[in-house]
């Protein structure tokens, strides 16, 4: 067997490679058995980040389906019950700079809103409570509806139904627990170091 | 003292990348972020390390006692493809994240010159079992570093005022350049 393979290198080296290409084949078959990996685990990771409204304003049906969308490529800042913060997570998870949340989807970015109703004009309709997503409002049939504040997201999902157009959306007051430093501006004018990093996002290539 | 001289000698001295100009693709191609960088690195570092042990393995005990030397080109591309499709498993499985940000570069490393380079010269070299698998993992390592020093230089060249026909591309080989140039410093050190 040795002589026959030494006396024919060509046979030895079908016998080597072809031996090779078994011992390989066997070893990604064992690790793709292995190794399964089921499903995409970075939607997971994704829907846990997502504020779980279901509210539909990023224009999936909810926030599952949403993270499927991200991972498939779609922007990151199309939440407005989350927020900035939950654009920053986001991005922080998938290592991209990032953006501002979209003004179309939800303009006043900077100011956290909740939902007032004008107690003395509510009808008792309950279409507001219907359509709120997190259950944040209180109230029964032809009796008057209010809002808790700590629950609201501040989805806007509850003023379109309004029949009497009595739901505001007012920005939160500034409480002592909630206060914060404002974020320094960056300076106007000449770059003196070249390290400043606020150049618009066509030169950061 | 001689295993120090081989890593010394791999990270600095004839560094694949600035000096032997092998893997310049990744090089040019992952040294955008510095996070991508660092996780490019981690990823080439597994894999040249397991190549070089895999085919000092396959030179040593399958090719050699048969005589057949003239086929280590074609047995090592064979073992790199199989590690880096089963370094591609195993990241999927344990980091999805630094799956999806390695994204196409990872089967890239399948055509990393520098892990055939590591390979050849191995076995160029003579070199021992230990030798050969220190000799990948400071191949490895020296990658990584001047991957992850020249991606932290192109974050800040991304902020800096680079006048229009150096933008981009051009502004970064130049840059490649001086590192490379920076890197023959350590010649003669071992």
């Amino acid at each position: 067997m040795i002589d026959l393979l030494l006396t024919y290198p060509i046979i030895s080296a079908l016998v080597a490679l072809g031996g090779l290409s078994v011992f390989f084949g066997a070893v990604l078959g064992f690790a793709a058995v292995k190794f399964k990996v089921e499903g995409d685990p970075l939607v997971e990771r994704i829907d846990e980040l997502l504020p779980q409204t279901q509210c539909g304003q990023c224009g999936y049906p909810g926030c599952r389906p949403y993270a499927e969308a991200i991972a498939n490529g779609d922007a990151i800042n199309k939440c407005p019950p989350g927020g900035q913060a939950t654009v920053n997570n986001l991005a922080d998870l998938l290592g991209v700079s990032a953006p501002t949340l979209d003004a179309e989807e939800g303009a006043d970015t900077d100011v956290k809103k909740v939902a007032f109703i004008r107690e003395d004009e509510c009808i008792g309709c309950t279409k507001c409570l219907q359509a709120c997503p997190v259950d944040a409002i209180v109230g029964a049939a032809k009796q008057m509806h209010t809002v808790i504040a700590d629950e609201c997201t501040g989805c806007d999902l509850c003023v379109e139904p309004c029949p009497v157009d009595c739901i505001d959306m007012l920005p939160v007051a500034t409480t002592v627990k909630d206060w914060g430093w404002q974020m320094p501006k960056p300076a106007k004018g000449p770059h003196i170091i070249a390290t400043d990093k606020s150049v618009p996002q066509d030169h950061a290539a | 003292m001689e295993f120090f001289v081989i890593l010394l000698s791999t990270v600095l001295v004839n560094n694949f990348v600035l000096v032997q100009f092998l893997g310049l693709c990744p090089f040019m191609g992952v040294s955008n972020k510095l996070e991508t960088a660092i996780g490019m690195g981690a990823a080439t570092t597994f894999v040249l390390t397991l190549a070089s042990i895999c085919s000092y393995m396959v030179h040593a005990w399958l090719l050699t006692p048969l005589g057949l030397t003239f086929l280590r080109t074609i047995s090592f591309i064979l073992v790199i493809a199989a590690v880096v499709q089963f370094a591609k498993m195993f990241i999927e499985k344990t980091s999805p994240l630094l799956y999806r940000v390695l994204g196409v570069f990872l089967p890239l490393i399948t055509t990393n010159c520098a892990v055939l380079g590591v390979a050849l010269q191995n076995t160029n070299k003579a070199h021992s079992f230990t030798q050969s698998a220190l000799y990948g993992f400071g191949a490895a390592v020296g990658f990584s570093l001047v991957l992850v020093l020249f991606s932290a230089l192109r974050e800040r060249l991304a902020a800096a005022d680079v006048p229009v026909p150096f933008k981009g591309a051009a502004v970064g080989m130049i840059t490649a350049g001086l590192m490379s140039l920076a890197f023959m410093g350590f010649a003669g050190l071992v």
